[in-house]
């Protein structure tokens, strides 16, 4: 019997991962120092540019919890993006209702993929895969050029997407001009965070959040331990696609346009986010807060690379793959090392 | 009270492709009453389980149930559980990654006022829980850190604090020691005077005679009898289990080493593993079968570990055959002629999807290398004696392993290391969950190749099993090897030497 109260390693993974972002993000202040990298609204950038990706990844992070994948959420965000941009820029339609249109878009989209996953029992990779070429197609279906929102087709939305939330000013700062510049962010920033504490909760503190867990240790277990593994899995590719859309709409207020080649990729972001925060692509574990540090982690590689500026961009996806390659390689040494002791 | 009927299941039958699995069984189970349902590995009684808690659909046969009036049909388990049905199914079926609080718990947590769970309130109830069977672990670790036993053990806590009418337990008792088992014992005579009715499954016949009221016995996926304990001689149980009288167990004596063979086969010195178990000196003769005691957690497992490389010794010499071998992973020690069955079959990973054959001469092909296949006619022959020689019960050579009974794959597993042929053949507890006919087999079998030179090391839970095979038997103790014993064994000496000076 083995009692010694160590650390759990998955803590561990993820107090790594919270101390890798420390280190880069530290390393980043004292090399851009003069580019003001070490400045407050540098990091506040990064959490408005990465909101939707952030909700996103809550998403894809409770779906991998099952031990599945969701590869249709970067399509899903154009579609939102260019419903959005169509209806309000080119037909002129209200904003609310667009909104909630495409929320319920988002809900109906991962109805379909769950029920298709959980209760016929088919390969998620392939639901969700043929899930991004539908929705990359109705994109293209909606409209090819690219549109944007102008203050013009819709004030409201125009207004929400410049409002800058101040924070308080002590935190201000001078800029490299003696300016006095007090930080701020942007509503989405608002709405990913509280995506990120209310998924925290479900995922700590409900029966779903727990099933989502189990049903990702060991499914045959959880079925005979009573749980409802079919509607888990469900429900979980609804959570999925639904706080997709909403990352679709911080999306959308970010970069106030849609095209047929927008957020191409981004699935594969939430992914790696995901991963380097500590999820284990096999399920049953990992949390919320590795997937925020995971999407900071990826955010503060782009922003080095943009703020040095002489590098090509290309070099921040090298620099996620070596990351990537380094936590993975990281969760089997844990593994192994579990199994070694066990 | 007594003959009130809580539960029947009559004319059920299951048909898997290509095997009948039941062929109208009827059982039943009154309140307050531990019934055991035994037969032989494959007869059909997880099948018989399954079917009542709704994991498989049936296609004949009807269930009653105390308390409705129609026949009921569960068609899953949380359906069956609603019922009052709760069940231990026969692999441990937890989660390993949650914490052992939450695998007690999960799907009926404790709430907080506002609907949350009360975490708090979890593993407090959890300690108590655990504390009133004596099991004392740390509730918020996951599940993963804990021996099998131990997760066997919280696999039937969970099941019996669930308020039910019925509860099934499908071989709770195939890897708990003695002292776990007479807790559980306890345990059931408590439900059993509140009045759940229990149906028992285990091939232990002593735990039969202990705890059981009545007997229920499958023969081949159908119903051979209803028997009352009194009125069931042990030999009359064996024999309406098998459908023929068997040659008694007694009648195997060791021979062991009696070949007169001095030749060491392996030697260890003052072998040790960090933090699992004490340096300890060991050797064992060539075609000799040496029995390692000791209560569960006492270090039994983790000293064959260390002998077979699973575990990299820190300190001291292994030699085998004279030659000092350095093992830096186990294919170095397979190469060298080890075997090594290990007691956890889950972990150590029957591969379902693979063919019996397949599974069966996996260990000798690696040894071969991927580049030297087998010819496919010797795979059949070995498959095929192998299957005959351990009555594995498969519809054919080329069935997945998946399909098989938890007994069943057992024996695919200890027919693996067999086939190996090796020199030294370690086997930790590989008669678990198999059936009483068989167990004699493979204990001729183990003499048999003992008298053709293999060295066995050989542990057990039960004693009388090595009292049989065994010429030796080292005893263990808190991770040390504390003593040997030769000569004279009886089931006495041995017992108290496992307890060693701590006697009740
Ligand atoms: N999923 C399945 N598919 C096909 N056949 C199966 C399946 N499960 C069980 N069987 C077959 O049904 C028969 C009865 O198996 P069962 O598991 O009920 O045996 P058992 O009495 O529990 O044996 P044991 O003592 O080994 O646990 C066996 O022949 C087995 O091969
Ligand atoms: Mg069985």
């Amino acid at each position: 019997m083995k009692r010694k109260s160590r650390i759990n390693s998955n803590t561990l993974l993820l107090l790594i991962t919270i101390a890798l972002f420390i280190v880069m993000y530290a390393i980043g202040c004292v090399i851009y120092h003069e580019k003001g990298f070490d400045h407050l609204q540098t990091f506040l950038n990064i959490l408005i540019t990465n909101a939707g990706l952030l909700c996103v990844a809550c998403g894809m992070t409770c779906v991998m919890l099952t031990g599945g994948i969701d590869i249709s959420v970067g399509s899903l965000i154009a579609m939102d993006c260019m419903i959005l941009a169509y209806g309000m820029g080119v037909k002129g339609y209200p904003c609310i209702p667009l909104l909630i249109f495409v929320l319920v878009i988002g809900l109906v989209f991962g109805l379909v993929q769950g029920f298709l996953v959980g209760y016929l029992d088919i390969q998620p990779f392939i639901i969700t895969m043929a899930g991004m070429f539908f929705a990359r197609g109705m994109t293209a279906v909606i409209c090819t050029k690219q549109l944007s929102i102008t203050q013009d087709a819709n004030a409201l939305f125009y207004s929400w997407a410049n409002y800058k939330i101040f924070l308080p000013k002590f935190l201000g700062y001078l800029n490299s001009k003696g300016k006095l510049q007090i930080p701020f962010i942007r509503p989405t920033v608002l709405v990913a965070l509280s995506v990120v504490l209310i998924i925290f909760f479900v995922l700590k503190f409900t029966k779903f959040g727990r099933a989502l867990y189990a049903v990702g240790g060991n499914e045959a277990s959880a079925k005979l331990m009573g749980l409802n593994v079919r509607s888990t899995k469900l429900k979980a590719y609804i959570l999925s696609s639904f706080l997709c859309s909403i990352g679709g709409i911080c999306y959308s207020l970010n970069t106030m346009s849609g095209s047929v080649q927008q957020a191409v990729g981004l699935e594969m972001d939430a992914i790696a986010s995901s991963v380097i925060g500590g999820t284990l692509l096999t399920g049953g574990v990992g949390s919320v807060f590795g997937s925020l540090f995971g999407v900071l982690i990826n955010g503060t590689i782009g922003t080095l690379v943009n703020t040095n500026g002489k590098l090509l961009s290309s070099w921040a996806n090298i620099a996620t793959a070596a990351l990537l390659c380094f936590f993975i390689i990281l969760q089997s040494v844990f593994a192994l090392v579990k199994e070694r002791k066990s | 009270m007594e003959d009130q009927i809580l539960l029947t299941m009559r004319g059920v039958s299951k048909t898997f492709p290509g095997v009948k699995a039941l062929d109208n069984v009827s059982i039943t189970l009154r309140k307050g009453e531990i019934h055991a349902l035994m037969g032989e590995n494959g007869a059909g009684k997880s099948t018989l389980i399954k079917v009542l808690t709704g994991v498989h659909a049936f296609e004949e046969g009807e269930i009653r149930l105390d308390g409705f009036d129609e026949p009921i049909i569960n068609h899953t388990p949380i359906e069956a559980q609603k019922r009052g049905i709760v069940t231990v199914y026969q692999e441990v079926n937890l989660c390993p990654n949650l914490s052992v609080a939450e695998n007690l718990f999960i799907g009926r947590e404790p709430k907080t006022k506002l609907g949350y769970i009360d975490w708090r309130k979890m593993n407090k109830l959890s300690r108590e829980l655990l504390k009133r069977l004596d099991i004392d672990v740390d509730v918020t670790q996951t599940l993963e850190n804990y021996s099998l036993a131990i997760q066997q053990m919280v696999a039937i806590a969970r099941a019996v604090d669930m308020d039910c009418k019925a509860l099934i337990l499908d071989e709770p008792t195939s890897s708990l020691d003695e002292n776990e088992v007479s807790k559980l014992f306890v345990l059931m005579r408590h439900l059993r005077e509140k009045g759940v009715g229990i149906i028992f499954v285990t091939h232990f016949l002593e735990q039969v005679y202990a705890v059981c009221d009545r007997i229920t016995v499958l023969r081949n996926g159908e119903f051979a009898g209803e028997y009352t304990v009194a009125e069931m001689p042990r030999f009359k149980l064996v024999a309406t289990m098998l459908g023929k009288d068997v040659d008694d167990l007694d009648s195997i004596k060791p021979e062991g080493c009696e070949s007169n063979c001095d030749e060491i086969a392996v030697e260890a010195v003052g072998l040790g593993h960090k933090g699992t178990i004490k340096p300890f000196d060991f050797h064992i003769r060539k075609g000799e079968v040496v029995g390692v005691t000791g209560l569960l957690g006492s270090g039994r497992t983790e000293m064959v570990r260390c002998l077979y490389g699973a575990d990299h010794a820190q300190s001291g010499t292994l030699k085998m055959k004279g030659k000092v071998l350095k093992a830096k992973a186990p294919i170095d020690s397979i190469k060298s002629g080890m075997g090594y069955l290990p007691d956890d079959r889950k972990a150590d990973g029957l591969i379902s999807e693979l063919s019996v054959r397949e599974n069966i001469v996996l260990a000798l092909q690696a040894r071969q290398g991927v580049f030297k296949t087998l010819p496919l006619a010797k795979q059949y022959e070995l498959a095929d004696s192998f299957i005959e020689m351990l009555h594995i019960k498969t519809a054919t050579r080329e069935t997945p392993v998946s399909q098989l009974s938890g007994g069943n794959q057992q024996k695919v597993i200890l027919a693996r290391w067999l086939c190996t042929h090796p020199d030294f053949l370690i086997l930790d507890e590989p008669t678990r969950g198999i059936d009483i006919g068989t167990k004699t087999e493979f204990q001729k079998l183990i003499l048999k190749f003992a008298s053709e030179g293999m060295s066995v090391v050989f542990i057990s839970s039960e004693i009388e099993e090595m009292l049989r095979t065994c010429t030796r038997m080292c005893v263990m103790r808190d991770g040390e090897k504390v003593g040997e014993i030769d000569g004279e064994m009886t089931q006495e000496i041995v017992m108290s030497a496992i307890a060693g000076g701590e006697e009740k």
